[in-house]
């Protein structure tokens, strides 16, 4: 016989102002099995839980109805106050009396009506809830951070600090990322590689370390504690055991058109290379696709020069497996191409840049050595415009409709760090709106603006000309004194949006988290979890979440790197016990459940069965591994002979409560 | 047809926990009204919802079924609201043989984030299911309360 109390919380006036809570707690004390009904003003509260640990020992529930807020708030709170007074914690069931009546609804007898409808319900439910106990399973004391910029270095340097083992997967041949490529930071005008090139060392000498470049995740199965993940080392056609980077190869090579990322296309580089000076892991990489040995089979020029002997022609992509207990994702941001803007004139005038393209050419590692001249005819340019938010904050296709957060900032740098070299140029920035929130950030921009004379202009470039002299017409309105403007600008700069890495969207499928629209990754609370993904074991660590300066992502790749050294730091994890399983003696081994699994948690295996005239027969049955099963109950709709059920959620509850509802 | 002012529809929304009961509870936080016909029965995944779910609550007296999951490709559990939908297109043709109306049967894709979307969906569909009128056609008369 069931012993069921049920426990109808105010939630001061939240519940009770719409909802007759008495009227509430006296209907369902008259269900089958309900011995004790009660409320009270905060059921979470310290003194609530004791109501109801108390009314546990006192009656000796056998199963307990909190009508309350929704059970994605206390649930956890009421399990564990159940189980501190000997309750199986999955004895209790919450009726979302708040988030789904009171708050919705005005009418009183309506809202009172629906809570009671939705108690009977969770009362019919509880009535057939089985006692259930989690299982543990170990944690690999092992972590993986995906990206290799300054996320991924910060996070895989604080796992390591914290004594465990932690292995970088870079697509790139080198790590460091966008910031590598960035030449001042703001609001403290220092040198990015100079902050950044210790700690890529840092992470290169770590012995807790292991840098995979030049590599990407192919496969991640498993589970929290607990991943099998497949990394492809890609063939770099050079043994990076043997190379010393010295460059000779580098030196050598006869292919030497060969447009340079690492400068944003503005240079050109080698077929066989090493992104920048101080790259890590210092060694070359040949490029196949302008290599004239993998191309054509003649020249092996670069492999003539290597006195290490490291060029090997017939290197191929190879395999990795390992196992991991936490994964970080840290893969990171890319600038947008502009080329869609038909009226910046981007894709066909070379003195139209982006501003990560005015990064490099403003580095003393760019093209230009560090003087600024225009890509076109490498002259000095007079007069500059930035055009602020191209392709931030749009609603049409072409753009993002999100604010990218650190164009006005860097904006600010490039105009403070012109005038401040060349004080005879111009500089001119066409703004929506200056949006400069952060520590000394304001400041900085005013700096711009009083200090350096930058002039600062709201409003939007309509059209960029350029002209048969060499020079570009900038047409644009001045939104404050209300004019139409002509500039005769030298240069033009685009203040692009940002977007996550193209390599995030099917890492997220792998990875099995969520995503947003913008393909950023989403977190599993805005606000209380901003650096876990919904799925247990993974992390985010830097833009990947979300456009972010350089302190904010350290900030978060360290918080990100706390999360995983929590959970690293276990032995074993409770599972979810909410999992499938599947009754032997109805099974018929069709496999339909082992296809539909998407965590390949139904094996099948051959069992004895005594038969009704007492001889034995062997047969296929599925058999689930709880540890690998999430619980999303796919198998339990495809078994067509319904052997396959969901603890927590089974057939026979759902029925309950259906039945409870249309009553 | 005529519609019966006072005719007030039992709804059973089945909502996955990850998105769509997750909007349901932001609808409700941010005190978007919709009618209290409309009762959430929470399950792990919209995949987790058997067809026979459904009718069983029209032969227990629904009037009503509305099955809320994540949006294609943002299931928790990556695949599962692909299984939904292909499952509910069958229950579809199946109720269709019946001859129950379809719209009294409805799958809609809810994020956590659609607040304001579930409000409007459950207006929409109580509306809807009004203008059909009471479900005659699979109640159990013996189900029919007194
Ligand atoms: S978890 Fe929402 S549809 Fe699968």
């Amino acid at each position: 016989m069931q012993r069921i109390g049920v426990f109808v919380c105010h939630c001061g006036t939240n519940i009770a102002a719409t909802v007759d809570v008495k009227a509430v707690a006296e209907a369902l004390g008259h269900e089958a099995g309900v011995v004790i009904s009660q409320d009270y003003q905060y059921m979470c509260s310290e003194s609530g839980q004791d109501l109801v640990k108390n009314a546990i020992k006192e009656h000796n529930l056998t199963g307990v109805v909190v009508c309350s807020c929704s059970p994605r708030m206390h649930e956890n709170t009421f399990r564990k106050a159940a189980a501190s007074a000997g309750l199986n914690p999955y004895l209790v069931e919450i009726a979302n009396i708040r988030e789904q009546c009171s708050w919705i609804h005005k009418d009183i007898a309506s809202a009172t009506d629906k809570a009671i409808v939705l108690g009977k319900a969770a009362v019919a439910k509880v009535h057939l809830n089985a006692p259930l106990t989690a299982g543990e399973s170990p944690v690999v004391k092992r972590a993986l951070v995906i990206g290799g910029g300054i996320a991924g270095i910060q996070t895989a340097l604080d796992i390591a600090e914290a004594g465990f083992e932690v292995d970088i997967v870079e697509k790139e041949p080198t790590i460091g990322g966008k910031m590598a490529q960035i030449d001042k930071t703001f609001p403290t005008l220092d040198c990015a590689a100079c902050i950044l090139t210790p700690k890529m060392v840092e992470a290169a000498q770590n012995e807790k370390i292991t840098i995979h470049s030049f590599s990407e995740v192919a496969d991640v199965k498993g589970f929290v504690g607990n991943f099998t993940v497949t990394i492809k080392k890609k063939a770099r056609f050079v043994d990076e055991t043997k190379c010393t980077g010295c460059g000779l190869c580098t030196e050598k090579c006869p292919m030497k058109k060969v447009p340079n990322e690492f400068n944003m296309g503005l240079d050109n580089r080698t077929a066989v290379y090493i992104p920048f000076a101080q790259a890590v892991p210092k060694v070359a990489t040949i490029d196949p696709n302008y290599c004239l040995m993998l191309k054509n089979g003649k020249c092996g020029v670069c492999s003539k020069v290597c006195t290490a002997g490291a060029i090997d022609y017939k290197q191929t992509d190879k395999m990795i497996e390992q196992k991991y207990g936490a994964i970080v994702v840290a893969t990171g941001f890319n600038p947008i191409k502009p080329d869609k803007y038909d009226e910046f004139a981007y894709s066909y005038c070379p003195d139209v840049v982006t501003s990560l393209e005015l990064e490099r050419l403003m580095n003393a590692a760019g093209p230009n050595g560090g003087t600024l001249l225009r890509p076109s005819d490498k002259t000095h340019p007079h007069t500059i415009v930035f055009v602020q938010c191209v392709g931030s904050r749009c609603d049409d296709e072409k753009g993002k409709p999100y604010c990218s957060k650190i164009c006005c900032m860097y904006t600010a740098k490039h105009a403070m760090l012109i005038r401040e070299k060349y004080p005879d140029t111009e500089v001119y920035v066409f703004y929506i709106d200056v949006r400069t929130p952060g520590k000394n950030f304001d400041e900085f921009y005013r700096r711009a603006v009083e200090q350096y004379n930058v002039h600062y202009i709201k409003g939007m470039v309509g059209k960029v000309t350029p002209k048969a002299d060499g020079k570009i017409d900038v047409q644009a309105s001045d939104l404050l004194a209300n004019e139409q403007l002509h500039i005769n600008a030298d240069m033009v700069v685009l203040a692009t949006a940002i977007e996550p890495d193209k390599t995030a969207r099917p890492l997220a499928t792998m990875l099995t988290t969520q995503m947003d629209t913008n393909d950023f990754f989403t977190e599993a609370h805005p606000k209380l979890r901003p650096v876990e993904s919904a799925t247990a074991g993974i992390f985010l660590s830097g833009a990947c979440q979300g456009p972010k300066d350089i302190p904010e992502t350290v900030a978060q790749a360290s918080a990100a790197a706390a999360k995983a050294i929590g959970l690293l730091c276990k032995n074993s994890i409770t599972c979810n016990p909410c999992v499938a399983h599947s009754d032997e003696l109805m099974c018929n081994g069709c496999s339909a459940c082992e296809k539909v699994c998407p965590y390949g948690a139904i094996t099948y295996q051959d069992k004895e069965f005594r038969m009704p005239d007492r001889s034995t027969a062997i047969r296929r049955v599925a058999s689930v591994n709880p540890a690998v099963c999430q619980g999303c109950g796919a198998c339990t709709v495809a078994c067509p002979s319904g052997a396959m059920d969901l603890n927590g959620f089974s057939n026979s509850q759902i029925m309950a409560e259906v039945d409870a509802i249309c009553k | 047809m005529q519609v019966n002012e006072n005719f007030e529809p039992v709804i059973v929304a089945f909502c996955c926990n990850w998105c769509s009961y997750a909007g349901a509870d932001l609808s409700g936080t941010n005190r978007l009204n919709y009618p209290s016909n409309v009762k959430i029965i929470r399950v792990p995944c919209s995949c987790r919802v058997n067809p026979m779910f459904i009718l069983r609550a029209f032969q227990k007296g629904a009037d009503g079924v509305i099955l809320c999951g994540c949006h294609p490709g943002d299931c928790h559990y990556t695949s599962g609201n692909y299984f939904t939908r292909r499952r509910i297109t069958l229950l579809y043709s199946m109720l269709d043989f019946l001859g129950i109306e379809r719209n009294r049967t409805r799958l809609e894709w809810v994020s956590a984030a659609e607040g304001a979307k579930f409000a409007a969906v459950m207006n929409q569909f109580v509306e809807d299911v009004k203008k059909l009128g009471p479900n005659r056609r699979l109640e159990d008369l013996r189900c029919r309360k007194q």
